[in-house]
């Protein structure tokens, strides 16, 4: 996706009624040959919670790194506000770090290491200690307070490293896949936990992972980063019901591609056609499981049907996904209700406007 | 999981190994600290603390003790001044030369402790490299005695000698500091000075204090540098050892002195390794 395009997409930016935190002009990076980030501008609003999502190798991390001060962006600026935030150091940037392994101080204790930022900063000891108190109560962490971070588990040291961090109001708070060490129970408790957080605290959080189920659960917005470049910029909702590419469709949930070709308003696509406003020529849809199903019979304006036979059938609980062949090497995934009794020959059938028109990804590395 | 034959096969060895060199040597010289010398030159088998109590009453034996604690005590403070900025230095700083400096740290421990001694002498003495210098741009007229035959001499040849001593459990410390914990350092607001204060410093302490040890207790125990470069007033507790086994022949008052020796050093390691267990943490 080229800048010209992504600045027409309102997404890019945050919503009109909140003033921008951060500004990302046109950041690069390079390590010798290996080019991690190219020209990504991205703006971060107040108290919002932006999700910066992209597999291994992405350069999410690195994005994240450059933001905090830890790595130099090869061009591209950095801006909050009126300053220019790329050439300060990093303990002079008002933004504070939850690292992946917490990074506690091991030598300190969980109440020193949550004092550390207002001890450096040389704060009267009193006003130290209450907000310490403070910080380490919001984190139900009072308990703890003079155990050393060896003596404490996983999910507790996440805490106490989310204390340390907030306890010095930070005006952004950067997470770098901070929920990635701990196991799936847990994990699922502290995306609930740390989304309430940041909605009492005000704070805006920019959060790095690969989990695109965690960065739906939690984001205000969800920017996709894609071989070192932003892929889709928007909300849960519209990334994942209006993908822009199809890596994004892929890459997020389930999705069927279906390549066609529009010719004189209609597409067709292997066996099916439906009328459709795109100009002539080829074609790319995404089609989600959820929106394919099993024909009820009764015909209805705007659907398009398609018979095939199930190759297979994966039980998800309340919901289970079926493939089914539908000839011409076109085989479809639907979900559908759990089922136990399917016929090998089942008719699908999908609104014409569930089909959504995406790009075709541009082939990286 | 190992059979018991097996595991004797296997820890035999070593234990014969400490019996022999190590554990009948000590108990025969805890043996001889008892004994005592005949006027005939012959060592008497009978038991008593007379040895202990000489070294008790005669200052000689104290002020060499002193005075050797004195040469170690420096020798082990300018080992740490100088391993340490190097250390912290290579291992925070020297990117991709730091594997070829630290080769060139370690290279000095091949070449003979008698060599690296003798170096000093050449250059010490006086119509040493130094003194030959000094005399000719005219700094001094007369070479510099107390450059030879002192404990300044003792003092500088162990800091040469011991100082990788020192640097090596220092930089093996400094290089376990996960860097991480200094970026969050920096993280939190802390300068590089604070950070190198409040974190990477306290996190090297165990390096600093094994180091520390290594230079302190080498040193007390040195013998060649007092005998080669240390002249009368550079005397240490083990050229008095030596002398006792050798030339004076009274084994048993030597012995008696080897055994305070140890349990001075055996004390002292044993704090030490209570400290570096303090500070700990992985």
């Amino acid at each position: 996706m080229s800048a010209t395009t992504r600045a027409h997409n309102p997404a890019e930016h945050p919503s009109s009624d909140k003033s921008i935190l951060l500004s990302i002009r046109n950041v690069a990076k390079t390590f010798g040959r290996n080019v991690v980030l190219r020209d990504i501008s991205l703006e971060i609003a107040e108290g919002e919670f932006l999700t910066i999502l992209g597999e291994s190798g992405s350069g999410k991390t690195t994005l994240l790194r450059i933001i905090a001060g830890f790595e130099h962006a090869t061009s591209g600026e950095l801006w909050m506000g009126a300053e220019r935030l790329d050439q300060q150091p990093p303990y002079r940037r008002k933004v504070n770090t939850v690292f992946q392994h917490y990074a506690l101080f091991p030598h300190l204790t969980v109440e020193e290491n949550v004092a550390y930022g207002l001890r450096v900063a040389k704060r009267p000891e009193a006003e130290i200690t209450q907000r310490v108190a403070e910080a380490l109560d919001k984190v139900k962490m009072t308990s703890h307070a003079k155990a050393k971070p060896s003596q404490i588990s996983g999910g507790q040291q996440q805490r106490v490293a989310l204390a340390r961090a907030l306890v010095n109001r930070p005006k952004m708070l950067l997470l770098d896949e901070p929920l990635s060490a701990l196991d799936a129970n847990l994990r699922r408790q502290m995306q609930v936990e740390l989304k309430a957080l940041q909605r009492e605290v005000g704070i805006a959080f920019v959060f790095v992972t690969h989990d695109q189920e965690e960065a739906m659960v939690m984001s205000d917005r969800i920017a996709l980063l894609r071989s070192g470049e932003l892929e889709q910029v928007a909300t849960p909702r519209e990334i994942y019901g209006r993908p822009a590419t199809a890596y994004v469709a892929q890459f997020i949930g389930h999705t069927n591609l279906l390549s066609g070709e529009v010719r004189g308003g209609v597409v067709r696509c292997g066996n099916l056609s439906w009328a459709i406003t795109l100009p002539d020529g080829p074609v790319l849809f995404s089609l989600r499981p959820e929106h394919l199903h099993l024909s009820s019979g009764a015909e209805s304006p705007g659907t398009v049907r398609v018979r095939g036979c199930v190759v297979h059938q994966a039980f998800h609980g309340a919901t289970e996904l079926i493939r089914v062949d539908c000839g011409a090497g076109m085989i479809l995934t639907a979900r559908t209700a759990s089922e136990s009794r399917l016929q090998q020959d089942v008719e699908l059938q999908f609104r014409a406007e569930d089909a959504v028109p995406v790009k075709q990804s541009a082939e990286r590395r | 999981m190992f059979s018991r034959a097996y595991k004797t096969v296997v820890t035999a060895p070593p234990l014969i190994w400490v019996t022999v060199f190590l554990l009948i040597p000590y108990l025969l010289m805890f043996c001889y600290s008892f004994w005592s010398v005949s006027p005939t030159q012959t060592i008497v088998h009978s038991w008593n603390f007379d040895n202990y109590k000489e070294l008790l009453q005669k200052g000689v034996y104290w002020q060499t003790l002193l005075r050797s604690m004195g040469i170690a005590a420096r020798v082990m403070l300018f080992s740490l001044v100088l391993a340490y900025p190097l250390a912290y230095f290579l291992s925070f700083y020297a990117g991709a030369r730091k594997d070829l400096l630290y080769q060139l740290v370690i290279i000095p421990l091949w070449v003979s402790y008698l060599v690296r001694a003798y170096a000093w002498k050449t250059i010490l003495g006086s119509d040493g490299v130094l003194n030959t210098l000094l005399q000719y741009v005219h700094l001094t007229k007369h070479p510099l005695e107390f450059l030879l035959y002192s404990p300044f001499a003792v003092v500088l040849t162990l800091t040469h000698i011991y100082t990788p001593f020192a640097f090596l459990p220092i930089y093996a410390a400094l290089e376990h500091v996960p860097r991480n914990l200094v970026e969050a350092s920096h993280d939190l607001g802390a300068t590089p000075a604070q950070t190198f204060w409040k974190i990477i410093f306290p996190l090297s302490i165990p390096g600093v204090v094994a180091g520390a040890t290594f230079a302190f207790v080498l040193s007390l125990g040195d013998f060649l540098a007092p005998l080669l470069l240390g002249g009368p007033s550079g005397i240490m507790i083990s050229n008095i050892v030596v002398s006792l086994f050798g030339a004076a022949y009274n084994w048993p008052l030597g012995a008696a002195i080897s055994l305070g020796m140890l349990v001075l050093v055996v004390s002292l390691l044993f704090f030490s390794e209570r400290i570096e267990k303090k500070w700990s943490f992985s």
